[in-house]
């Protein structure tokens, strides 16, 4: 009956996409599982994530007498968009087990997951045996290798620290699996700016009080909050010692801008 | 085909967008001198890339066995994946033959694992020290996919271009008569490495801190560290 004309369309949703599916707009995408590459090859080969998105800046750890102490801002940023200002970045991971994170967060939320999940493993079992820090570092170490070698990489810069076997262990591991242990170690801009801070209080082998210990990373977090743009007042500190672990904060860095008043010229 | 063309001509099927680089130098530098009855191997202790030192007290020497040490340098991350998967492997051959891997055995097992990454390599600069099998020192030494080369002295690393003809003229008496080849002692040894220490790192950025020195005889092994300059 109506086979003579075309007002109607015999075929039902022609062009769309099959259930399930997204609609491809014309000319952006050219298969049907329109992941774009990201989680199968599509004819281009596979994509990954190549830069990071929202992100942490620095983290500072240093070791003091009996105990570790990691601290970082509360900033989780989009581009240069101070996205997220209330985000824990310090971690307590177990009663010997402290963590900071920099880098992207997202990635950092995933590998928490699993490093939760070991410890309600480690839980289960009843048996008062913890993860202990450089067991988690190591385990860090292989999870990012692993991945910069698929040229996937979790976009991480981490410190992790707590008490092994009575000792302070103060370590860190980036993006590509380059991990190294010291007495104070930093990540992006703290490297810069943080590290020089602590490293003249420690220069002659002095080991730092907790008191003396806080007392720099305060001033640490006040000079990145000055100079790092990625960085805002407020932070936090995970701090582990013989005792267990605990976050502290967030606090807020001394701020003083009496001075730029005087600053002229530009 | 119509697919392939809208696309820029840079952008063809399996090629693969790429702006991280998996590999980072890190510096470091080895220098191994063996001997009739010993062994020298030293590697500086900074951990850096660019112009960032990360830590100024880091090992670069792996103990694998009670007359066998490897000085790794290069990449860091790449040296912590290789000496691992080497002290698993030596772990296996213990258990497996009730005996410690010899230094040959150990030089020519580096070298397979090494080039079983022939086309993703471990981005390193290996100098292998070690007691070979009657007692004599050696030193063997790699370059990233797996070339061995078995020799009585090198210098690698990143100050390794810079200290081998030092080595070559103190060490190795190569502007001497071929027949009167002179044996250096121990003590000769070490003060040669340690002042090839301290000469790179006055030229060579890489290479500073301090360096740590192990000594491999019949007796055991013996370590001293030597403080560089830490600017």
């Amino acid at each position: 009956m109506y086979s003579h004309n075309n007002i109607f369309q015999t075929e039902l949703w022609k062009g769309g996409p099959s259930p399930g599916q997204f609609y491809n707009f014309p000319g952006t995408n050219y298969n049907n599982s329109n992941t774009g590459g990201f989680t199968a090859p599509d004819i281009f080969g596979s994509k990954r994530s190549s830069s990071p998105i929202t992100t942490g800046t620095s983290v500072i750890g240093v070791k003091f007498d009996g105990g570790v102490m990691i601290a970082a801002d509360n900033l989780v940023s989009y581009g240069s968009l101070a996205r997220y200002q209330d985000v824990q970045r310090v971690f307590k991971i177990n009663e010997k087990t402290i963590i900071g994170a920099g880098g992207d967060f997202a990635d950092f939320q995933s590998l928490k997951r699993s490093i939760d999940q070991k410890m309600v493993e480690d839980m289960c079992y009843q048996d008062d045996i913890d993860m202990k820090p450089k067991s988690l570092y190591n385990w860090l170490t292989r999870i990012l290798y692993n991945r910069r070698s698929r040229i996937n990489p979790l976009w991480l810069e981490m410190v992790v620290g707590g008490m092994q076997d009575g000792e302070p262990f103060l370590g860190h591991v980036d993006l590509r699996g380059r991990a190294y242990e010291d007495d104070v170690v930093a990540t992006g801009f703290g490297k810069h700016f943080a590290l020089p801070l602590v490293r003249e209080q420690i220069s002659n082998g002095e080991v730092l009080t907790l008191n003396q210990a806080s007392q720099v990373l305060r001033k640490c977090m006040e000079v990145l909050y000055y100079r790092d743009c990625r960085a805002i007042s407020k932070y936090s500190v995970a701090v582990s010692t013989a005792q267990g672990t605990i976050v502290q904060g967030p606090f807020e860095v001394n701020q003083n801008w009496a001075l730029a008043t005087m600053i002229k010229g530009y | 085909m119509h697919k392939i063309q809208s696309f820029p001509e840079y952008q063809v099927p399996g090629a693969q967008h790429q702006d991280f680089s998996p590999y980072e130098s890190n510096g470091g530098s080895i220098v191994a001198i063996a001997g009739e009855d010993y062994v020298v191997i030293a590697a500086d202790t900074r951990l850096s890339s660019g112009y960032t030192i990360h830590t100024r007290k880091q090992n670069k020497l792996f103990q694998l066995s009670e007359k066998t040490v490897l000085g790794s340098t290069g990449c860091w991350c790449d040296t912590l994946a290789l000496t691992s998967l080497v002290n698993a492997r030596m772990q296996m051959y213990e258990h497996l033959h009730l005996k410690t891997m010899s230094t040959e055995a150990v030089a020519q097992m580096l070298s397979i694992l090494m080039y079983n990454r022939r086309f993703f390599p471990y981005y390193v600069s290996n100098v292998l020290a070690g007691l070979d099998s009657e007692g004599k020192g050696v030193v063997y030494s790699y370059d990233p996919i797996g070339h061995c080369e078995r020799t009585t002295y090198r210098a690698g690393g990143s100050a390794g271009t810079l200290l081998q003809p030092v080595l070559d003229n103190q060490i190795g008496g190569k502007d001497k008569d071929v027949k009167n080849k002179p044996k250096v002692p121990l003590e000769k040894a070490k003060e040669v490495a340690k002042d090839a220490f301290i000469s790179a790192a006055e030229r060579d950025i890489y290479t500073g801190d301090s360096v740590i020195l192990k000594v491999i005889t019949k007796d055991g092994i013996t370590e001293e560290e030597v403080q560089l300059r830490k600017d």
